[in-house]
């Protein structure tokens, strides 16, 4: 019995998983009838796909992805209740990680439980792919899991993100992890997480839109720019974790496997592929997408998230796409905005 | 008359008698243990009519008004209120269905209005709460409601967007009225509504009680010590002592003409000016 094939939890029918994306779902469950991995057992005939496992834990000085078996196993299990409950959050026990708390411990717990040995990571922090955070998760599993690595969206199979959606648009072979720093969207308005709990589940949710009143208004708009409430599939309001509200059209109907992990406040959720995730708003305040009213300095693309970035003290700035693979390629391509051709 | 409606009931359960009781309560009971926080309650409240329910400190008279609002689950008892789809008893309702009702239907005005209000949201969010609640979803129309409640409550229209932690406590005590009577609610429960407020102010928010009461044909259950309170609000009165309900009648009856000993002793120790 191999080491990963003993991680399964419960005789999940992935046929019953009502939505796409089953070989994203199925990686959870690996050893169910029909469903497996592309290329994983056939063609390393008798090994199982855990066998890389045992052998890079012998080799290595940490289990494969760092943590235990069994802690996979309880994160994997957590990971399949939120896929089955889109937008529900599922309490997990959280682990203690080599990092401090809101650097990211839970997505790197969720993404320690998804890897198998053959995936692609890419780690991004605020779109960016080279910043201290996102370097250093990349780091982390480079040495505890010999997974390869990438800067390039479309060659990863899991992407562990820090407030942002890469530009590029995903697919349904990737999963999407997202670093979740508070994922109770009700938190600042009410404090009691009993009180929470029950509004999640008597579907009480005029609270979240007294927070949009009270932002129009003090401001006149919605002046919720990041972490915007969302609700899915008309039953739960969810935390997007705090990305820009520019990237919650994208949330909805994704290709791609999208999971939540908050380490600190122990609590794992998910968006399965084609879910519909709808941004809260007025009737007569509807939610707008919004960003730095600009084109990128490096690339001129003028549909990407911008970074404003202040160059001297005479108020010079320039505005860069945040997506730093997505600038790269399209500087690559023959692209170049107003600065580009001095960066 | 009594078989009349009998009959009418029993033909027509459907249709609302005019004089059917909004809420009716049966043998209410609640104990902390092997004491008694109120024992044997029983009551029938009418549409548009206010109960006053006195009694000192420790008389269990806020226990009651907890049971009946379902915030405490009582021991034995039943709690019949005349929802929109005929008289259902609240204990026996699942937990949304209750909640919906506490929100839609009932009103519930705390002693102080820290208790009832949201102090990190403004005025204007504070009684929008409720509208967005049961589902309004146009900003402009709950702000106008708002504005129109806050001038009913006389709060300024300027002050909708400050925070209630820069009002008075009288005029917190008016916003948490207007935040609980912007849904139209047909019964209201008020503990103390005028406790910790100097008299003048006390006066105005009476006053101002009393026109809503009237206005809007509110069904009310008010817990006072204040004997004042109930002889101005209160059309029947219930006296409490040790858990129970020792004396209960129209409340000019019972102020000026006290049976029980407790009620006795309770009117004469009103200081006279």
């Amino acid at each position: 019995m191999s080491a990963l094939s003993q991680t399964v939890v419960r005789p999940v029918d992935p046929v019953a998983q009502p939505r796409h994306g089953a070989q994203d779902i199925a990686r959870l469950a690996p050893d169910q009838k029909g469903i497996k991995r592309e290329g994983a057992a056939e063609d390393h005939g008798k090994r199982g796909p855990g066998q890389e496992i045992v052998e890079a834990a012998h080799s290595g000085e940490y289990n494969f992805a760092y943590l235990d078996e069994q802690t996979k196993r309880m994160i994997r299990r957590a990971i399949l209740k939120a896929v089955a409950v889109p937008g529900y959050q599922v309490p997990f026990a959280s682990r203690e990680m080599p990092m401090p708390y809101g650097w990211g411990t839970g997505g790197v717990q969720v993404t320690a439980a998804c890897l198998v040995p053959e995936d692609v990571l890419k780690v991004i922090d605020q779109g960016a792919d080279d910043t201290t955070n996102a370097v250093s998760i990349r780091k982390f599993f480079q040495r505890t899991a010999q997974v390869a690595t990438t800067e390039a969206t479309e060659k990863a199979s899991v992407i562990q993100t820090r407030h942002r959606i890469p530009e590029a648009a995903l697919t349904k072979d990737q999963i999407l992890v997202y670093q979740v720093p508070i994922p109770e969207p009700l938190r600042f308005l009410e404090p009691r997480e009993t009180e929470t709990r029950k509004m999640h589940a008597l579907e009480e949710y005029g609270l979240m839109h007294v927070k949009l009143y009270e932002d129009i208004a003090r401001h006149g708009q919605i002046a919720t720019s990041y972490a915007y409430p969302v609700k899915v599939e008309g039953r739960y309001v969810m935390d997007p974790s705090p990305i820009p509200k520019f990237d919650n059209p994208k949330l909805s109907d994704c290709p791609a496997l999208q999971l939540f992990g908050a380490g600190r406040e122990q609590r794992i959720y998910a968006l399965p592929p084609f879910t519909k995730v709808q941004s809260l708003d007025f009737e007569d305040h509807p939610f707008t997408a919004s960003k730095a009213d600009h084109d990128c300095d490096l690339c001129g693309a003028s549909d990407s998230y911008l970074d404003e970035v202040i160059t001297d003290d005479q108020g010079g700035r320039m505005f860069v796409c945040s997506d730093t693979d997505f600038c790269r390629c399209r500087r690559e391509a023959g692209h170049i905005g107003r600065l580009g051709g001095e960066a | 008359m009594t078989l009349h409606h009998a009959q009418q009931t029993e033909f027509s359960p459907n249709i609302r008698l005019p004089d059917q009781p909004l809420l009716k309560v049966e043998s209410l009971t609640k104990r902390y243990g092997l004491r008694i926080g109120c024992a044997d309650v029983s009551f029938d409240l009418f549409p548009g009519e206010v109960l006053g329910i006195v009694g000192e400190s420790g008389s269990g008279k806020s226990t009651l008004l907890s049971c009946l609002a379902g915030h405490l689950a009582p021991d034995e008892g039943r709690v019949i209120f005349d929802t929109a789809s005929g008289p259902r008893d609240v204990r026996e309702m699942t937990e949304p269905d209750r909640r919906r009702l506490l929100r839609s239907d009932w009103a519930y005005v705390h002693q102080n209005p820290r208790d009832g209000l949201r102090m990190g949201v403004s005025a204007g969010g504070n009684v929008g709460e409720r509208l967005m609640a049961a589902g309004a979803r146009h900003y402009g129309a709950i702000r106008d409601k708002a504005v129109d409640w806050l001038g009913r409550v006389e709060i300024a229209a300027d002050r909708i967007d400050d925070r209630p932690s820069a009002f008075s406590g009288g005029m917190q005590q008016r916003l948490q009225i207007a935040r609980n009577l912007v849904t139209g609610p047909r019964l209201v429960f008020m503990d103390e509504p005028t406790g910790g407020l100097d008299v003048s102010v006390q006066a105005r928010l009476l006053d101002l009680l009393r026109g809503l009461v009237r206005d809007l044909g509110l069904s009310v259950i008010i817990v006072t010590h204040d004997l004042a309170v109930v002889r101005l609000l209160a059309d029947r009165l219930m006296v409490m002592k040790g858990g129970r309900v020792v004396e209960q009648g129209l409340t000019d009856q019972v102020l000026d003409d006290p049976q029980h000993a407790y009620t006795q002793l309770l009117v004469s120790s009103v200081l006279q000016v």
